[in-house]
Order: structure tokens, then C-alpha cells, then sequence
């Protein structure tokens, strides 16, 4: 008979929602449940010899070659008289000394998540009372911890053999320090990738196979890092490879903490692509709750505008960063001021190029293709891009123009020249172009960031296909005819208004 | 208490489970019977708030599988279709582990797991590691940590799958004492016997509808039929059978012998055991055939095949 009751602790109740009260007491429960995973989990890691043996040899043997090849180096540089260059290039070891052992984070997160899920040892522990956050956190902290407590130990045991071995170099302790925040920087963002992948796949061949996605660009991370640490005068900008990282490091958890669920862990039994399904979802999307009858202005009406409207929050943002590109370039002109007076960029001249330019553009409707074209590129580098950043790229490739165009018009106007026809050249296309821009970076920049926060009812994939839906609908009925409207007026009006007012 | 009504869930286009109702009360056991790909677990799962309902709600110990999941998972004890065990920890860890997370008092985190392994026969085991345990002890030691917070609701898949009859009945017994403390449990198997044995309410899920439910008695009855009763004669019958037939309805018969059912055998037996005696007849035995829940599995699910291939399932 089994009769054995137990009582819950009263000072430790069983977590619950609405129990815990106040923010601390909320983080203090949250970190202890997740202490608990992180324990179990490190120690497991600490029996797997397969673990075990590479972070023995990469902290302890290591940091020791390492050492040896310092004294190498040195030796090969000081008798070819290159001394000089030392300080340039030995700073790359601790580099490495550092990265290696965190380089096996990866693979412990990608053990810790998806080889659970293969061992089908997770269910029993998504029937817990541990929060999504909780087992988040608990696994990412036991994937994070031994490998850079090797890599901490992997530096100590490098530096402290040069500190007290006989060699004349001793790092400074900034760059130790720039270093240190380097490695554990890059030991997050790995981290964190692969609780993505691991969580989007079922198999630990798939998440190997997926963990490319990581290991690449990383591997180029380190090669520029390496380009940058073997100049001294441009090591400062390793602090802004740190700043970039911790951007990704904090989408990352974002959408990392929205997609570690039970459901998306559980319910994805395939890695396959599903592609009829996907059709079915982007069709659904674009096509909006159309029912069986569909005309153009049921579709925009039903479909399009919603979707627009969808998008405003993005378009705010779009707005503000363009307008903040474009007062960069304005202040950048101020730094690197362009000497407009010794060109003879007076009314007359220009008014001769631009009739030489009418004469080009006569009879040439080509000029409208390519104007339309060229847009359309911008906007869909800008797209294709912003898939693989998260929105980043689509926000600087939009950027990048108007920061030019506040670099000209400051430009101009510092100079004697008039900042009428500038204007002019802006304006009556712009009035139609500057609106679709924003409209179509709002919409690449939501379909790149909408898997770091996919809706609560929807997995990832269905939230970016039905962005994808939305994006191309966009496209097509909104952002395309007003860049071919921007287009014609492009070529055939804003030049007559120059015209009129250079020649007035 | 377990308590769904419309129990709905997609994955995609995918139907797993399609408006499950059903009321399981303290101190009963439910077993849920069903091909494999029914969606038993699925409805396990979302009991347990692991998977949320596309459609219709669930309270489990009186929280909503959605609004509440953390405190439905703290009052319920889950012995999952696969218990994948931590391999390289011993016994004693891995339940320590558990005990920690659902938060038990220092004192029971030292005493639960050791009883609760004693009484399953793995006393000796606590300090053994998982990798060395056989399937049967596995399978134990998951249904010991599905028990270490003493749970009001159980929801036990497969509970002695992999399981020695001596160990099987072991388990059984305890299910059994859990029922006796009032406890809700659910249970999905595939075998029926230990259904049977053990189950207060039946239901049976088909492509994730439930397209029978009740007691094994209520199921037979609809499904098979009424009560089926065997009377072997000394002698041939010689034409008594028509005797009987305003009595019972016979279904079977050869030349000393017939098979009968009868919807109250409390007041047609004694008759037909008159009329024959009367008709001359001696009588060597009367008694019930029984019926098996596989029997009456085995109809439902035909049945429902049938109707599914006939078009006229309800929808």
C-alpha cells in the first residue's frame, strides 16, 4: 500500500502563477528553479568523458603549447630583427586560447537541448512545474558554464605562465579585459544560437547539420577580430563588435525564450518542410477573409489595408530611423566638408547638365525602368537581407541613402550654391517614393524580426510565412504601383520643375 | 478531478484530438483505450498543459490547463509513454532532482523517494545508475518520481508496459490503493485485461474522438449485447428450443447444449431452467460466458470502421 504523503515546504510552495509577488522575489524564484536544471545538467556534462576530454585538453594543455609558441614567435621575431610587430601579433593567442574552449558550448547546448529531446528524456521534464523561462535559463546557463569557466581557466593558465615564465611579453590588462568580455560575449551569442536551432529540430544530426548556421559566421566573427587585434590603433573597434554581439545576444534570448514552449518543443515531430502546408498558410495570408467572392476592392479593403495597418508601429520606426540617417549625414558634413565653391556649380551650369540629361532621357522611356528598377533592387536586397539579420539590414540599407541625402544637402547648404533645386530634385517623386520606402522596410523589417517574437498562437514558422504572405501582398499592391508612379514622375516631372525654377 | 469539454487539437492540418468530453471524479479510475495514433497521449499531453487545446477547455485538480499550467503540473503526477530516464545518474539523484524541482521539504526529499522505492521492490537500487537498470525498474522508478509530490490527479501512460507480471501486479495494487485515496487517475493502455481489472469508466478514442464511453458493463452490454448464458443438457434438446423462445433469445445452440441472452438473467433463468425441466431435459450447467473487454474493444472499433466506411460516422 503506498501511504507515503509528503508536504510541500512552506517556506519553498510550489512555484505558480500569481503565487510569487514582486519583481525580486519573482527573479530570485526564477534563477533557483533554473539552478536546479544548470546543476543537473553541468553535473551530467562532468560525467561525459566526450565532453570532458576536449575541455581538459583545451584548458589545461592548450594554454601550455600556446605558451610554448609565444616563445617561438618571439625568438623567430627577435632574430629576424621584427620585434616591432610583436606587439601586433601576440595578442592573437589569448585570442584563441580564450575561444577554443567556448567553442564547445555549442555543441554541450546542442546536447543539452536537442539531445534530450532525442533521448526523450524532456517530456518527463516539461511535465514539472518549471516555467518555459526556467528551463530556458536552467539549460542555457549549464551549456554557457563549463565552457567558459574552461576558457576563464584556459587564459589564467596562459597568462599566469607568461606573468611568471621568462618571456618579455606581458599582455596589458585592458586587452585581457577586452579579451575576456570578447570570448564570453561570443560563448552567449553561440549559446543562444543553438538553443534556436536546437528548439526547431528533433534530431541532434539535424541540429549539427542546422549548427553551421552558427559556426560560419562566427568563424568569420573571429578571422575580422583577428584582422582588427593585429592592429593596435583599431582595437577600439573590438568594443563595437561586442556591442553588435550583445544586439544579437538579446534578440536571440528574445526569440529564444519565445520559441522554448512545450508545444514547439512536443508538438514538432518533422524537420521536414511541409511545403503544401506552407502554401496553404501563405496563400491563406495573401489572400485575406476574402471568402468566395473576390474583387480587387474586397481584397484591398479586407486584405491589403489590414495588413497595412499591421505594419504602423514598424513605419514609425522606419520613419524615425531615416530621420535619424538623415541628420547623421547632415552632422557627418559638418567633419568632412566637400569644397562645392571651387566647382562651377553655379544655376547656369546646372541648368546645362540637366538640359544635356533631357536630351538623354527624350524619347528614352527605358530612364523609367530603370528608375523603377533600381528602387525596386534596393527595396528587395533590402528584404532578401533583413531575413537573415533579423531586420537589421533592411533598417541600414533603407538608411544608407538618406544619410547621404543630409550629407549633400548640408553640403549645399554650407556652400554659396541654392538649396532650391536640390530640394526640387527630391520632392515631387519623393512625396510618393520616401512613403513606399518606408512601407516596404516596415514590412522587411517585421518579416525578419517576427521570429524573434512570433504571435502566442502561432509557431515560428506559420508567423513568418504569414509575414511573408503579408510582405508580398504589400508589395505588390502597395509598395510596386507607387514606386512606378515615383518612377514616371521621376523622369518626366522633377526635371521640368528644376528646369522651371533654374531658368527663372 | 478531470474535467474536458470539446477537447480539441490541431498540429497543422493534422486532427490529433477531435472534442473530447470527459468528467473523471476523485477516486475512479479512467482508462482511455485506442489504436496507436488515436491521440491518447496528446489528450495526456494537454492534460498536462505540455500542449495547449486548439479548441475547448480543461481543468485538471481544479485549474485550467491554459490560464494555470504551472499549478495543474504541480498537482498532477505524470508517468510519460516514454520515461527516458537520466542514464548517467543513479536512482537516487535522479529523484532527488525531481523532488527539488517540485519543491518538497528537506525532510521529505530525504525519506519520499527511499519509501517509494522500497515499496516497488528498489530499495536496493537508489544508488545504482540508470544505465544499469533493467526496462521493468525503469519503468518503476518513473511511476516513483510520477508519485514523489504526492499528486491529487495521475495521468499514467502505458503504466506497466515493459513490466514482469509479478512487478505489473505490483503496480496495479498501488494504482488501486491510490483510487482508494481518493485520488483521479487516468490511464491509457493497450491492455485490456489490466483495463478491465482496474478501470471504473472506459473510453475508447478512435482518429481523436472518443466513439465509446462507460463502464465496462455499459460497453459490453451496447456492443456485444446483453449477458450471454450456456446450458449444457444430458440429453439432446429435441425441439425445447422453441419452448424457450418466448423466454430469452437463444443465439447458439448444438445438439446438447444452447447459448442464450437474456437482458435479466436474475428472472429468466430460473425460468428456463423450469420449462426445460418440464419439458423433461436435465440440466448439467447454466452458466454466464463472459465477456471480455477485448471483445467488446474489438466491436467498437469495427463498428466504427464500418461506419466510417459507410459514411454515416456522426459527426
Amino acid at each position: 500500500m503506498v501511504s507515503v504523503t509528503s508536504k510541500v515546504d512552506n517556506r519553498a510552495p510550489v512555484p505558480a502563477q500569481g503565487y510569487v509577488r514582486g519583481t525580486r522575489a519573482y527573479i530570485a524564484r526564477t534563477l533557483g528553479n533554473a539552478l536546479i536544471v544548470t546543476r543537473r545538467e553541468v553535473r551530467d556534462s562532468f560525467r561525459d568523458w566526450r565532453i570532458m576530454v576536449p575541455i581538459f585538453l583545451l584548458t589545461l594543455i592548450f594554454p601550455l603549447l600556446a605558451n610554448g609558441m609565444t616563445n617561438v614567435f618571439i625568438g623567430f621575431f627577435e632574430d629576424n630583427g621584427a620585434e616591432p610587430l610583436l606587439p601586433a601579433l601576440l595578442p592573437l593567442l589569448p585570442m584563441i586560447v580564450g575561444f577554443f574552449p567556448v567553442s564547445i558550448s555549442l555543441v554541450i547546448a546542442l546536447e543539452t537541448f536537442v539531445g534530450e529531446k532525442e533521448r526523450l528524456s524532456l517530456e518527463p521534464l516539461l511535465s514539472t512545474p518549471l516555467t518555459n523561462t526556467e528551463l530556458y535559463l536552467g539549460k542555457a546557463f549549464a551549456a554557457m558554464l563549463p565552457p567558459l569557466l574552461a576558457s576563464y581557466t584556459g587564459l589564467a593558465i596562459y597568462i599566469g605562465a607568461l606573468v611568471l615564465g621568462e618571456q618579455q611579453w606581458r599582455p596589458a590588462p585592458f586587452l585581457i579585459v577586452q579579451i575576456v568580455v570578447l570570448t564570453t560575449v561570443q560563448a552567449l551569442v553561440m549559446v543562444t544560437g543553438a538553443v534556436v536551432v536546437s528548439s526547431q529540430t528533433t534530431s541532434t544530426r539535424a541540429a549539427n547539420l542546422l549548427a553551421s548556421f552558427i559556426i560560419i559566421p562566427v568563424s568569420m566573427l573571429v578571422m575580422l577580430e583577428s584582422v582588427i587585434m593585429v592592429q593596435p590603433h583599431r582595437r577600439y573597434l573590438l568594443w563595437y563588435i561586442v556591442a553588435g554581439l550583445l544586439v544579437t545576444v538579446v534578440l536571440l534570448i528574445r526569440m529564444g525564450a519565445r520559441i522554448f514552449n512545450r508545444e514547439e518543443l512536443l508538438g514538432r515531430s518533422l524537420d521536414q518542410l511541409n511545403l503544401r502546408w506552407v502554401a496553404r498558410i501563405f496563400w491563406s495570408q495573401f489572400r485575406g477573409p476574402l471568402g468566395d467572392r473576390f474583387t480587387l476592392w474586397r481584397w484591398y479593403r479586407l486584405s491589403v489595408f489590414p495588413a497595412l495597418r499591421n505594419l504602423r508601429s514598424g513605419m514609425l520606426v522606419l520613419f524615425l530611423c531615416l530621420a535619424a540617417a538623415f541628420i547623421g549625414g547632415w552632422a557627418a558634413a559638418g567633419e568632412w566638408q566637400v569644397p562645392l565653391d571651387q566647382f562651377e556649380a553655379n544655376d547656369e551650369t546646372l541648368l546645362d547638365n540637366l538640359q544635356s540629361w533631357f536630351e538623354l532621357g527624350q524619347d528614352n522611356p527605358q530612364l523609367i525602368a530603370l528608375a523603377v528598377g533600381q528602387n525596386l533592387r534596393v527595396l528587395l536586397a533590402a528584404t532578401i537581407l533583413a531575413v537573415f539579420t533579423f531586420g537589421v539590414m533592411a533598417l541600414l540599407l533603407v538608411m544608407i541613402p538618406f544619410g547621404i541625402l543630409g550629407f549633400i544637402m548640408a553640403q549645399v547648404t554650407m556652400s554659396d550654391l541654392s538649396v532650391l533645386p536640390f530640394l526640387l530634385g527630391v520632392i515631387p517623386h519623393g512625396v510618393i517614393e520616401i512613403p513606399a520606402i518606408i512601407i516596404a522596410g516596415a514590412a522587411a523589417l517585421r518579416l525578419g524580426s517576427v521570429v524573434t517574437r512570433p504571435p502566442k498562437d502561432m509557431t515560428v514558422g506559420e508567423a513568418w510565412v504569414r509575414a511573408l504572405g503579408d510582405t508580398v501582398k504589400i508589395g505588390l499592391a502597395v509598395v510596386l504601383p507607387l514606386i512606378v508612379v515615383a518612377g514616371i514622375l521621376e523622369v518626366t516631372l522633377t526635371p521640368r520643375v528644376i528646369e522651371f525654377v533654374l531658368a527663372r | 478531478m478531470i474535467e474536458t469539454h470539446d477537447l480539441t487539437k490541431y498540429f497543422n492540418d493534422f486532427l490529433a484530438v477531435d472534442h473530447v468530453s470527459i468528467l473523471v471524479e476523485p477516486g475512479t479510475i479512467f482508462a482511455m483505450l485506442g489504436p496507436n495514433g488515436a491521440g491518447k497521449t496528446t489528450t495526456i499531453r494537454m492534460l498536462t498543459s505540455i500542449l495547449q487545446p486548439s479548441e475547448g477547455w480543461a481543468r485538471v485538480a481544479g485549474y485550467d490547463v491554459v490560464q494555470q499550467p504551472t499549478l495543474v503540473r504541480s498537482h498532477v503526477g505524470v508517468l510519460t509513454e516514454q520515461h527516458g530516464l537520466y542514464e548517467r545518474m543513479k536512482g537516487a539523484e535522479y529523484l532527488d532532482f525531481f523532488a527539488r524541482i517540485y519543491h518538497l521539504s528537506p525532510d521529505d526529499r530525504q525519506h519520499r523517494p527511499a519509501a517509494l522505492m522500497k515499496h516497488f521492490g528498489l530499495g536496493d537500487a537508489l544508488d545504482k545508475r540508470l544505465g544499469e537498470y533493467s526496462k521493468g525498474m525503469k519503468q518503476k522508478l518513473a511511476l516513483v518520481r510520477a508519485m514523489l509530490h504526492d499528486p491529487s490527479v495521475l495521468l499514467l501512460d502505458e503504466p506497466t508496459s515493459a513490466m514482469d507480471p509479478q512487478s505489473a501486479k505490483l503496480v496495479r495494487d498501488a494504482i488501486r490503493d491510490l483510487r482508494r485515496e481518493e485520488r483521479t487517475i487516468a490511464i491509457t493502455t493497450h491492455n485490456l485485461t489490466e483495463a478491465q481489472s482496474l478501470a471504473d469508466h472506459i473510453a475508447v478514442i478512435r482518429k481523436g474522438r472518443i466513439i465509446a464511453n462507460g463502464t465496462f458493463k455499459q460497453l459490453s452490454e451496447r456492443f456485444v449485447g446483453p449477458p450471454l448464458m450456456e446450458l449444457h443438457l444430458a440429453g439432446r434438446l429435441n425441439g425445447a428450443t422453441a419452448e424457450l423462445a418466448p423466454l430469452v433469445d437463444v443465439v447458439e445452440q448444438g445438439d446438447a447444449w444452447l447459448r442464450y441472452r437474456t437482458r435479466d438473467p436474475q428472472r429468466d433463468n430460473p425460468n428456463v431452467v423450469r420449462r426445460l425441466t418440464g419439458l423433461g431435459v436435465d440440466i448439467v450447467t447454466l452458466s454466464e460466458v463472459s465477456q471480455t473487454l477485448e471483445d467488446v474493444y474489438l466491436q467498437i472499433v469495427e463498428e466504427d470502421e464500418g461506419l466510417e466506411r459507410d459514411g454515416q460516422r456522426n459527426e
